[in-house]
């Protein structure tokens, strides 16, 4: 099977892999570096279970050749924890566990991924319509999604109090 | 999934040959979201994609931006539907394209996906994306959905094959009068329309691109004053679905009267399915209620429904008179 060597950095480490040049991203993630968060659910663009971040933007690992990750930035969930967060855990992670915002869980790293791109993109608290938009990709089976919204909009109003307490 | 190799050219040029020496086995890559969805369904694939996304210098860039030129604007093929539905210059005449760039499938999609892969995207159609199945487009002697589950099949113009063209890109395109521009042998451009290739011409194929051609970009002519345009679709889900119907209008309005009008539907037919019958009838009234339910009425005037997908008519022309009413800013009654 023809391989390739990639290099990319994934939640900020620099990382060389030798891959099959078929592989998706998805793949390279799970199968080669141990970063199992994102998962691998419809494996063709229905799910958003896979959301991942590169060079910031949400996208579908599942639909991503790994060599197109090449000299990117890739961000997963396990790196959510560097992105602004206190001890590892972003505001994002711990308003989903005061909100029981996951039930089985399986949706919610590509969730985390879609909605901590929209809080950053706009840079303020966000609304439930927004946050509805920018979700319009991730499937949930389980929770009816109420308290995924709940638990966004609140995680952006406690980073947006974060940021304006630094700065005063 | 089915491996394949991945060419990485760094020009035009070099990607022209990688595709002339890998026909009919190569294909060109945009961001590969239809061609992976063919590898891993087992349906008919490339061997080799020629990554087109490596390509530099100015070419490169100018195959993402979107530049104001002499002929008009020029959107490269690589810009993603995000680009576009964010790009403030596809405002006004434009709005129709970004409009559909903003609704079509996900968020996460969105920002994958390149507008010549948009366009040349192969269809969705059950039958045709069933690897078991041996429909008309993969060299069988039917096409299934004549008496299968057409609910999603064509309405017009449909026959041999009854699928509907897939790209929510090439309707607002059409209204807009675009042009592509080709690097092959030598550079050329068409409109739009004439790219596409129906099912009574070749079932088998969508767009006449002969193998090493590459669409590196889709013109939108410089409006004149007064253009407007609209694009309005109908899906069973918000997000995630291809639309059951979807309509767009350009027009031209002087002195309140329309001067230009352009319909086309999409989701419809193998083609996006231009009303030019329809059109003529707008071109000296002004906007109003009736005119607009009149123009609807003469759209769909046509259509033969299958057996699954009559709701697809009246559909349509609601589609459609939305469409009408939005880019003429009459508002529609309730
Ligand atoms: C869940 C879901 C929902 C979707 N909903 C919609 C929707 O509502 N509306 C809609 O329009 N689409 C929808 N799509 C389809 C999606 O928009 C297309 O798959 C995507 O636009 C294809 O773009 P790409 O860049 O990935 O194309 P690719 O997969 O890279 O290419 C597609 C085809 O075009 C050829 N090609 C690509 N670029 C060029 C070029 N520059 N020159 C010559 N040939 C080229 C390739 O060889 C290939 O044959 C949906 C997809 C999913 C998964
Ligand atoms: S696994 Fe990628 S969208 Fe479902
Ligand atoms: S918590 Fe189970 S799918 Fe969302």
């Amino acid at each position: 099977m023809p391989t390739q060597l990639l290099r990319l950095r994934v939640n900020g480490r620099h990382e060389e892999v030798a891959a099959p040049t078929h592989w998706t991203l998805l793949e390279l993630l799970r199968y080669r570096l141990d970063l199992i968060g994102s998962k691998q659910g419809c494996d063709k663009g229905d799910c958003g279970a896979c959301t991942v971040q590169i060079d910031g933007r949400p996208v579908l690992a599942c639909l991503t050749l790994a060599a197109k990750a090449e000299t990117r930035e890739v961000t997963t969930v396990e790196g959510l924890g560097f992105m602004g967060g206190a001890e590892g855990c972003h505001p994002l992670q711990d308003a989903f566990d005061r909100w029981d915002a996951a039930q089985c869980g399986f949706c919610t790293p590509g969730i985390l991924m879609s909605a901590e791109a929209l809080i950053r993109r706009l840079g303020r608290p966000v609304t439930r319509d927004e946050v509805r938009d920018a979700l319009a990709g991730n499937l949930c089976r389980c929770t009816g999604y109420t308290k995924i919204l709940d638990a966004i909009v609140d995680a952006s109003e406690r980073i947006h109090d974060a940021g304006e307490a630094a700065s005063a | 999934m089915k491996n394949f190799s991945l060419l990485r050219p760094r020009s035009l040029d070099e990607a022209r040959k990688a595709l002339v020496d890998g026909a009919p086995k190569a294909a060109p890559r945009g961001a590969g979201l239809d061609i992976l969805d063919h590898l891993k369904e087992g349906l008919p694939a490339p061997d080799a994609l020629v990554e087109l996304r490596r390509i530099e210098g100015e070419t490169g860039l100018s195959l993402r931006a979107a530049t104001a030129g002499a002929d008009g604007l020029e959107l490269g093929a690589l810009s993603t539907l995000s680009q576009l539905a964010e790009s403030p210059i596809l405002s006004g005449p434009y709005a129709a394209l970004a409009e559909a760039a903003g609704q079509a499938a996900t968020p996460s999609i969105r920002n994958m996906a390149t507008l010549g892969g948009n366009l040349l995207q192969r269809p969705r159609c059950w039958y045709y994306r069933d690897r078991e199945l041996v429909c008309l487009k993969k060299g069988g002697d039917l096409c299934l959905a004549i008496s299968g589950d057409n609910r999603y099949h064509a309405i017009l113009g449909g026959g041999p094959a009854f699928y509907v063209h897939p790209s929510s890109l090439a309707t607002p395109a059409m209204a807009l009068d675009a042009r592509v521009r080709i690097h092959g042998e030598s550079p050329r451009e068409m409109p739009l329309d004439e790219l596409f290739v129906g099912p009574a011409e070749d079932p088998s194929r969508e767009h006449r691109l002969a193998p090493g051609e590459v669409l590196t970009h889709l013109i939108l002519p410089t409006p004149e004053a007064g253009a407007r345009s609209a694009y309005f679709a109908l899906r069973e889900k918000q997000s995630h679905d291809w639309p059951l119907v979807e309509a767009a209008v350009a027009l031209r309005l002087e002195g309140g009267t329309i001067r230009h009008a352009r319909i086309v539907l999409g989701h419809v037919a193998p083609l996006p399915w231009r009303a030019s019958e329809a059109e003529a009838k707008l071109v000296g009234q002004k906007p109003s209620v009736e005119l607009f339910a009149r123009t609807a009425e003469l759209a769909l005037a046509p259509a033969r429904p299958m057996t699954g997908n009559a709701y697809k008519v009246p559909a349509a022309r609601g589609a459609l008179r939305h469409a009408l009413h939005r880019a003429s800013g009459l508002e529609l009654p309730a």
